[in-house]
């Protein structure tokens, strides 16, 4: 697990938030968290609800899996382009087969299966790092359309 | 009716559950037993979940709701779910979560119509 190295040029004036989640009500801060900057960002509500659903199967996998971790929530803003990126570390397990994880309909106690392989679908940008006995970092980002 | 946060009704022999809060996974997994007692306890035949309030539904708060309704079903309470809103829809289907199985109305009184369509063909 490498630390998180900023994205170049993207990060300068974006602004951060932070949760820890270490309890299930966390889960639920961070989706409203997120729900709300989506709305002030005027995203529409597809990619509000596309991001915010991202959020919470993101910070439940910390929760069910690490049962502690940091949410990193962050305002992008590059050139004309608005977008919102989250980032989930944990040192938890770490995922033993990540090419299943990310198949999908590979179900785990609390979880359709879909967690992961739904929730690249709902955004732009899906990065994982992933080592068994160490942790997983995800990071998803979601670019605000104009139409 | 019930006390916990999401309220559930009895209106004639239907019972009618509105989710107006944001769900933690706790709420969702008290409902499920709070509904399915509830059926036990009024003798209703049917299940409306009215979901209008809900901004998101993610897969493990979809994947309660519809295991509720398969088990009122089995109760013999046929379950209803209503106002799913149109990202809510949007982003379970890509997710790759299809409800399968689970009878769904556009609005309340859709889903009120068709439960009363459903016991008049179960008494005929």
């Amino acid at each position: 697990m490498t630390a998180l190295s900023p994205s170049l040029g993207l990060r300068s004036d974006n602004e951060t938030w932070m949760i820890r989640i270490d309890k299930e009500a966390d889960i639920v801060a961070v989706r409203q968290r997120v729900r709300e900057l989506a709305k002030d960002q005027r995203f529409d509500q597809f990619a509000v609800a596309a991001i915010t659903t991202a959020a919470s199967e993101l910070s439940r996998n910390v929760w069910v899996h690490a049962e502690a971790g940091m949410a990193r929530i962050s305002l992008l803003r590059n050139g004309r382009k608005v977008g919102l990126e989250l980032e989930f570390e944990d040192q938890g397990p770490g995922i033993a087969n990540l090419n299943r994880a990310l198949a999908g309909g590979f179900s785990t106690a609390k979880s359709l299966g879909l967690g992961l392989s739904g929730t690249k679908r709902l955004v732009d940008e899906f990065e994982i790092d992933t080592e068994v006995g160490r942790g997983t970092r995800i990071v998803v980002r979601k670019w605000k359309k104009d139409f | 009716m019930t006390s916990g946060p999401i309220p559930i009704l009895k209106i004639g022999s239907t019972l009618l559950a509105t989710i107006q809060i944001e769900l933690h996974d706790t709420i969702v997994d008290s409902f499920q037993n709070d509904a399915l007692e509830e059926i036990e306890r009024t003798g209703a035949n049917g299940l409306i979940i009215d979901i209008s309030a809900l901004e998101t539904v993610d897969s493990y708060v979809a994947r309660m709701l519809a295991n509720t309704a398969k088990m009122a079903k089995l109760m013999g309470a046929g379950t209803v779910i209503v106002g799913m809103r149109p990202a809510v829809a949007a982003t379970l289907v890509r997710m790759g979560y299809f409800m399968d199985g689970i009878q769904t109305a556009l609005s309340l009184e859709e889903g009120l119509e068709l439960q009363a369509s459903r016991l008049k063909s179960n008494t005929e």
